[in-house]
């Protein structure tokens, strides 16, 4: 019988090594894994290349996974100003930052989940980002030539998933964590909820369980619980 | 000088996207045309982590911690919305989808390139979504002062600052005028009320033509102010 649960984040992170590239999902606080992440400072590999949309924000998860010297370079779209951990280390030099425009980012996470050996995209055409690509000319327009992400481990945010993988989103969560579901060697899911089998209707199932390696039912990270400011009585 | 207020900017703007438009709304003075879109015109509202028909902000008690925006402020959804995945979401970007973006910019050139990704000096680069959504999305409306708040001008003959695309802004909404870019340059459609095209001219480096129908904004009186700074 299959069953990808696991009972706890520390083992769904416990095969990832020194030197080991990661995909964290989520866009802002939506979808992020926030646990995950956590379990991933507590195990404690070192030299990480992390790809993501930014650099999470304040003093958990993602936001102090760039404070504790375990990441040796980000790929991603948008390092906000209020990523402060990275923000100190990446001045400092301690971090590199290879800057890929958002989509491009996903068509180059696509292309790594769907075995496409790179593609030709306008975006970035004349500017600063476009140093160092090959350039093509496709019906009279300019295209750079991008390269597909892959990852040693990717770790994503649903909010129910089955034991055979499948996993549905609520909101604005899906964002980053469907593609990037299709781009690991290992893919570990946090859900709210692991559902029984069959309770799931297949039409619903977001991201199939077939690119899932794992999933475990945690509490969301009690940060990304809070309300803002405004709303706390 | 009298001039337009941010919101007077977005005012001006909402007035020239057409019924059934599909919309993204940068970061800045472009996000405030939200609250200036007739609910009749049915205008969905993209959000590039994945909403189309992006609603107001809830209301208090309300807010519902998986549906935030870009912006990474919470929202609500419009009747008829529907939300999807990165790849979707800039598959709508990037593939002329989209009918119209609206940004901001540091700076304009009469050619259609523009910046506003990376500020002189910023430390941390980022750039997010806009090369994508500016090759992209046919309609590139940027919605910003036609000055910087040091008196330079911001529509010039050539960006000095990092550019986000070159030769795709259509039409330039400042707080004094709107401008069309075009295969011959700049052309000049529109002034704020007691302005004239000269003066228009003196606060905008490259050169301006004026268009045969230019005439004067039609933007209500509340949302005109003097500029305090400069």
């Amino acid at each position: 019988m299959i069953n990808k649960t696991l009972a706890t984040c520390l083992e769904a992170v416990s095969p990832v090594f020194d030197g080991a590239t990661v995909m964290l999902g989520g866009f802002g606080n939506a979808g992020m894994p926030g646990q995950l992440i956590e379990a991933l400072r507590t195990h404690g590999a070192r030299d990480l290349t992390i790809i993501s949309n930014g650099a999470g924000t304040g003093d958990f998860a993602m936001g102090a996974l760039f404070g504790d010297g375990l990441v040796k370079k980000l790929i991603a779209s948008f390092p906000a100003p209020t990523a402060k951990q990275f923000r100190e280390h990446y001045l400092k030099g301690e971090i590199e930052l290879e800057l890929v425009p958002q989509g491009t980012l996903v068509d180059r996470i696509r292309a790594g989940g769907a075995g496409v050996g790179g593609f030709y995209t306008p975006t970035g055409v004349g500017t600063e980002l476009a140093a160092g690509k090959e350039t093509r000319v496709i019906d009279g327009r300019e295209y750079l030539f991008e390269l597909p992400l892959k990852a040693d481990f990717v770790f994503i945010k649903a909010l129910q998933g089955d034991r055979f993988g499948n996993l549905t989103y609520r909101g604005t969560m899906r964002n980053f964590n469907m593609v990037m579901a299709t781009a690991g060697k290992y893919v570990a899911a946090e859900v709210d909820e692991i559902v029984p089998a069959g309770s799931l209707s297949p039409e619903s199932v977001h991201t199939p369980g077939i690119f899932v390696t794992h999933l475990v039912a945690v509490p969301r990270h009690p940060r990304l619980l809070e309300l803002p400011a405004e709303e706390n009585p | 000088m009298m001039m337009l207020t941010r919101d007077g900017i977005a005012y001006r703007v909402a007035r020239d996207l057409p019924e059934g438009s599909y919309v993204n709304l940068g970061i800045g003075i472009p996000v405030l045309v939200a609250n200036y879109l007739d609910p009749e015109k049915e205008i969905f509202l993209h959000s590039e982590n994945g909403i189309l028909g992006v609603g107001p902000t809830p209301a208090p008690g309300q807010v519902d911690l998986d549906f935030i925006t870009a912006g990474k402020g919470y929202c609500t959804l419009v009747l008829g919305a529907s939300l999807f995945d990165q790849t979707l979401s800039f598959t709508m970007m990037r593939g002329d989808h989209l009918s119209h973006a609206v940004m901001g910019a540091i700076e304009v050139a009469a050619n259609g390139d523009f910046a506003n990704w990376r500020v002189p000096g910023q430390s941390v680069p980022a750039v997010g979504g806009a090369m994508d959504l500016a090759v992209g999305v046919k309609n590139i409306f940027i919605a910003m002062s036609h000055v910087t708040n040091k008196g330079k001008p911001k529509i010039v003959n050539a960006c000095s600052a990092p550019l986000t695309a070159r030769r795709c802004v259509r039409r330039i909404f400042t707080d004094i005028a709107v401008i069309d870019v075009t295969e011959t340059g700049l052309v000049l459609r529109e002034v704020l009320p007691g302005l004239d095209a000269a003066t228009i001219q003196s606060r905008t480096e490259a050169p301006l033509a004026v268009a045969p129908d230019c005439h004067e904004m039609d933007v209500p009186e509340t949302f005109k102010g003097i500029q305090l700074r400069q």
